[in-house]
């Protein structure tokens, strides 16, 4: 099972229900931090990092020797990688999205691919969870496909709880394609709800069930309830502002390990989100 | 002409509402809203669009079955498996790489541009406002921040004006990117918690990447204190100018909630004057 954890808003509580819900489920559970642009979910979980590797894309190196100029790969590409400026052939490595068009296209074979560093990719352990996350690197623009990379370490046999980075555009999306569920975490302010609306029309996109947790649920208005009942989306839990829990998240400490009276809470969130993905089955 | 782009890494820090916390304070500036996948500066801006204009993303592929031959050579060639068995492409996965349609031997693949959002410029009470809305899903979000940035450019020299800024969005990948460069200066808008320094880190390492000039605002700053006095020392030790702390407060969420700004939320006491603090020292770093 995948379930994925996103939010349209950031800052609404997606790395704190992630690793919660990964902690109270306790065993058979993976958790998978893919927001690989600000990562956060270990300063948490705090696992023993076992594994780490340095994550590329192929982009294009052209062989000066073989190339007859002929522009066919400039043509091709809609990145805009590679220029002829006279009798000189330059690639910006930086814009490549490894379509693989112009080595299609290229008669002289003159064009190979190298690495382009995206980010490094780490596993771990804490307790009985397994880790995975993905860390950009400062500088990178392109995150989608170390997204895809993290998700590509999804266990199928176990309950792995994605968590997502905020926005609705295609970071967000490589989150939470192909997923079984996706639980959305918003907080009931109008910058919460509005970007919740984005958030869930962009996952009627691609027609995964949903549900909601409200957090610092008696701050701001009713509203966020009112929407949520005209659009059908259930309300899963609500977690009241307490200060003492942000002061724990503060410290990098769960709310689990805080106030364990949440630990129940958490699995019953999950035991609701099983119910709904085995009826989809 | 100056431009003050304020960021975070992590979300929720309170960029938005210090954005239009300046806004009130500020003369002679332009707002522009860089945060185009989850836009909220309008919320609290009530903007009255003067000008509306598409965003045209790059295209789409789309196959012509009447033409389509099925010979299967665009499934193959498609590195972003968004051609199905069947040859329906799924518009979520295409990149726009325009492969298959170059290479497609019947030219059954067609590839027309698509409207990717829009973009607008506004009138509100704290004078214009260039903003956007990136359509659901899509792509492209970096080269429409750099767009609405340009044109709030354009617009701030065509009239004169002092300063643009911008509220920017989270993270560090493309749209940031698209956000810091050629700024005068960045704001970072950090908290005390483990994330809120990791994420602000990062950062200003994107920054010192771009050799843009930062500085740190330190919101919710009782949340931790301990924290909050590493922050500074951190800041110092970087050479990063501390424009100022703001406590936990409330008022934040109630001002929100009425689409005010702080500062017309709570137009008196001691809050006011600490935003008004960190107004003037921004002001006189850049």
């Amino acid at each position: 099972m995948i379930i994925s954890v996103a939010s349209g808003k950031g800052g609404t509580g997606k790395t704190t229900i992630a690793t919660n819900l990964a902690v109270s489920i306790g065993s058979g559970v993976q958790l998978l931090d893919c927001d690989v642009e600000e990562p956060n979910a270990h300063l948490f979980l705090k696992p023993d990092i076992q594994h780490r590797e340095t994550v590329y894309m192929p982009v294009p190196e052209i062989d000066k020797q073989k190339c007859s100029l002929c522009r066919l790969c400039v043509d091709i590409c809609r990145f805009k990688v590679i220029a002829i400026a006279g009798e000189t052939i330059l690639t910006f490595p930086e814009l490549c999205h490894s379509c693989g068009g112009c080595m299609a296209v290229c008669p002289e074979d003159a064009i190979h691919e190298i690495g382009r560093e995206l980010g490094i990719l780490e596993t771990g352990v804490h307790q009985s969870i397994d880790f995975v996350h993905g860390r950009l690197r400062v500088g990178e623009a392109m995150s989608p496909p170390l997204i895809n990379k993290v998700r590509s370490m999804v266990k199928p046999e176990k309950i792995n709880i994605i968590d997502a980075p905020p926005g609705t555009s295609c970071p967000v999306i490589a989150a939470m394609k192909a997923t079984d569920f996706v639980l959305m975490v918003t907080e009931p302010t109008p910058f919460g709800l509005h970007d919740l609306k984005l958030a869930v029309e962009a996952l009627k996109l691609l027609n995964i069930p949903c549900g909601l947790v409200i957090n610092r649920s008696d701050i701001g208005t009713d509203d966020v309830r009112q929407y949520a009942q005209a659009e059908n989306l259930n309300i899963l839990m609500e977690i009241p502002f307490d200060r003492k829990i942000a002061e724990a998240y503060s410290r990098g400490r769960m709310i689990v390990e805080e106030l364990p009276e949440w630990q129940p809470k958490f699995v019953a969130l999950y035991k609701q989100i099983e119910r709904v993905v085995n009826q989809n089955g | 002409m100056k431009e003050l782009v304020i960021l975070s890494g992590k979300g929720g820090t309170g960029k938005t509402s210090l954005t239009a916390a300046f806004a009130s304070l500020a003369e002679n500036s332009v707002l522009c809203d860089a945060d185009v996948d989850a836009a909220d500066l309008h919320l609290l801006m009530d903007p009255s669009v003067l000008k509306r204009s598409d965003f045209m993303g790059g295209g789409v592929a789309i196959i012509d079955s009447e033409n389509c031959t099925q010979c299967g050579q665009c499934i193959d060639l498609c590195r972003f498996d968004a051609i199905s068995q069947d040859f329906e492409i799924n518009e979520i996965d295409c990149e726009g790489c325009g492969v298959c349609v170059d290479l497609c031997p019947v030219q059954a693949i067609d590839f027309p541009t698509k409207k990717c959002g829009e973009w607008f410029i506004s009138d509100t009470r704290y004078g214009t406002m260039v903003h956007a809305r990136l359509g659901i899903a899509e792509e492209n979000s970096g080269k429409l921040v750099t767009l609405i940035r340009q044109e709030a450019l354009k617009f701030a020299e065509a009239h004169h004006l002092e300063r643009i800024i911008t509220d920017g969005p989270p993270g560090v990948g493309c749209p940031v990117i698209a956000s810091v460069g050629g700024a005068s200066a960045i704001l970072v808008v950090t908290e005390p918690t483990v994330s809120g320094v990791h994420d602000m880190q990062r950062l200003l390492q994107l920054a010192e990447y771009f050799k843009i000039p930062g500085m740190l605002c330190i919101n919710k700053f009782d949340l931790n204190r301990d924290t909050t006095t590493s922050l500074e020392n951190f800041a110092r030790e970087k050479d990063i100018p501390v424009v100022g702390k703001i406590p936990f407060d409330t008022r934040f969420t109630t001002s929100m909630v009425q689409g005010k700004t702080i500062i017309e939320h709570s137009p008196n006491g001691q809050l006011r004057l600490t935003i008004e603090d960190i107004w003037n020292r921004i002001r006189q770093l850049l």
